[in-house]
């Protein structure tokens, strides 16, 4: 029974078909689910494939489908823009008062809990059931926001101001994320850091600017990937409003409506998933390298 | 605290500030609290009101409280079904997905190859691509896999919870992997050492030593997962064709129609479908919280 110790990593034959196993069950399930369907939305977007025969009959044409998408098909620059507004309110609007509310909170030593339980509670609702909540306050006939206003704005329904208002709700439940996150990095810093500016005569709003915002360079990275990847994936409240029509396309919708929707256009559908591959790998990439710079050594 | 060890001097003027300073701060964090919870409450407490009574009312009265609107939504809304489904999806798929990134986790952890890193990297990355720009191949993948009959009425995998659960693993996988290795680095290499002069295969350490230790991360990893999972709404809604197949989460859209004007049934409805939600953050916040930050600040 006893083996003789050959070193902590000594394997027998069967715990090398273990090992082997354990790597390759999952593997093979994420490199068959999301690797290379990744692969296939480039491929496909150079191609004329139909989406009904086998992928074999998919003919080469170049960079015909980028050059329709951005000339023939309409809605691909209100798409665009909207995802732009989205990231911007995402980062210049709910990041920072998540910030600002994590900062608070951290300072605070009374109602902490309580605190954070209501800012965090939206985070754990799914993003359809936010749109549906909020249409609660946003319907233009039942709506509270009417009601307090006498305004009679279809908020969800009018391209005008729907996009502000999902922009309203998704925040709503973005900012309790972020505070979460920067809640996290503020406990972990070394609390003789701010006691030794306190001594030094800097105010609370120098010791944040100076001392703890630059030890929390890590996180703010982690925060603005995290916003760009999200803006870019929001997806499931747009989709509960109308499917992203009228005022709410975005990249994904337009994705999705190529696929299940009622006009069917592989190639569009492919070049546009192909663009969020790109800018998502930027960001990925960006991520990576923070998280797990440690374990390069 | 520390100001008191502040030089004498500098004190006064900057305790009154500060005093002032933490009134403001108390009133600003009361005042936000209150806004942040007031969405929910305002379903809440809607969803207890007579659609009659509001109507002829309108929503800033009090009065005309009731459960209808609960009895209402669930019949018409078909929750039962809906409910046992995104269980049917959700229970499996978080299992699977614990087990799968415990292998890849034990593995990257315990042993240094050298493709450990981009084997890690190759998972964390899944889950942050955007799940939309996958789409179409997947689609016409499932579309195209041909399963037997009892697996499938349609004969594919597309409209089939198999599909849907493992979509679901491989996409949640990356982060419970990421998470997991991250804590098992942390045990210390001599616990193996001696588990191998004891003569433990890998099998052994892997359960009888790695998985103990790691309660904390996976009753953590649970926690978030079996939200997120049940809160999944994109692959559930193109995936499934069926709308009787629907979890809850994307039957959603389906009571769009059905509630078309009545917002006290829109109200009962959502907070039917936040309560499992609520209940497992309310019960299990501490596992919750450190679900997520074990993730994301890691580093």
């Amino acid at each position: 029974m006893a083996k003789r110790y050959k070193g902590i990593n000594q394997l027998s034959t069967g715990d090398k078909a273990l090992v082997a196993l354990m790597i390759v069950v999952p593997t093979a399930l994420v490199v068959g689910l999301v690797w290379i369907p990744a692969i296939m939305s480039v491929w496909l977007s150079f191609t004329n494939w139909d989406g009904l025969g086998s992928f074999s009959d998919a003919q080469f044409i170049g960079t015909k489908n980028y050059t329709d998408v951005v000339s023939i098909y309409p809605p691909f620059w209100p798409a665009i823009q909207h995802n732009l507004i989205w990231l911007a309110v995402m980062f210049l609007f709910a990041t920072p008062v998540g910030m600002l509310i994590a900062v608070l909170i951290d300072r605070e030593v009374r109602f902490t809990r309580f605190y954070q339980t209501a800012f965090y509670m939206p985070v754990v609702l799914a993003l359809a059931l936010v749109g549906f909540i909020w249409q609660l306050i946003f319907s233009r006939d039942e709506g509270l926001l009417n009601d307090l206003t006498g305004s009679t704005i279809d908020w969800y329904g009018d391209p005008r101001y729907n996009l502000w208002a999902a922009l309203v709700a998704t925040s709503w439940r973005h900012i309790g994320y972020i505070m979460l996150l920067y809640l996290a990095g503020l406990k972990g810093v070394d609390p003789s850091l701010r006691e030794a500016a306190a001594l030094d005569g800097a105010t609370e709003k120098q010791t944040f600017f100076k001392v703890v915002f630059p030890v929390l360079a890590p996180i703010n990275i982690i925060v603005l990937v995290v916003t760009v990847i999200e803006s870019l994936r929001a997806f499931d409240l747009v989709w509960i409003i109308n499917k992203g029509r009228n005022g709410l396309e975005l990249i994904s919708t337009l994705v999705t409506a190529n696929v299940v929707g009622e006009a069917s256009r592989i190639g569009f559908g492919s070049a546009l998933a192909t663009i969020m591959l790109l800018i998502s790998s930027v960001f990925i990439v960006i991520y990576l390298r923070i998280v797990m710079k440690e374990d390069a050594r | 605290m520390s100001t008191t060890t502040a030089p004498a001097r500098v004190r006064p003027p900057r305790e009154g500030g500060v005093q002032a300073n933490r009134t403001g701060t108390r009133i600003f964090l009361a005042v936000f609290a209150v806004l942040w919870i007031f969405p929910l409450g305002w379903a809440v407490l809607n969803s207890f009101r007579d659609y009659k009574f509001t109507s002829v009312n309108g929503y800033l009265s009090w009065g005309g409280f009731t459960l209808d609107n609960y009895k209402n939504a669930w019949d018409r809304a078909d929750f039962g079904t809906h409910l046992v489904n995104s269980a049917i999806i959700t229970i499996p798929a978080v299992i699977l997905t614990l087990i799968l990134s415990c292998c890849i986790a034990f593995v990257v952890a315990r042993f240094s190859f050298r493709f450990n890193l981009t084997l890690l990297g190759l998972f964390t990355a899944a889950n942050l691509l955007p799940p939309q720009a996958l789409l179409i191949p997947v689609f016409k993948m499932f579309s195209k896999v041909e399963v037997p009959e009892w697996v499938s009425d349609s004969g594919t995998l597309l409209n089939t919870y198999w599909g849907l659960i493992a979509v679901n693993v491989a996409f949640q996988t990356g982060f419970c992997a990421f998470v997991l290795s991250n804590y098992m680095k942390t045990i210390p290499k001599e616990i193996y050492e001696s588990a191998v002069l004891d003569g433990a295969g890998v099998g052994r350490q892997f359960l009888q030593l790695t998985l103990p230790l790691c309660r904390p991360p996976l009753a953590a990893l649970a926690t978030l997962e079996v939200t997120w999972i049940y809160n999944e709404f994109f692959w559930a809604t193109v995936l499934l064709t069926q709308g009787s197949k629907f979890p809850v989460t994307s039957s959603l859209n389906n009571l769009r129609g059905e509630f078309f004007i009545d917002n006290n049934l829109v109200a009962a409805g959502s907070v039917i479908v936040a309560i499992p939600t609520l209940v497992i953050f309310f019960a299990l916040q501490k596992q919750f919280v450190s679900g997520l930050t074990l993730g994301a600040t890691k580093g």
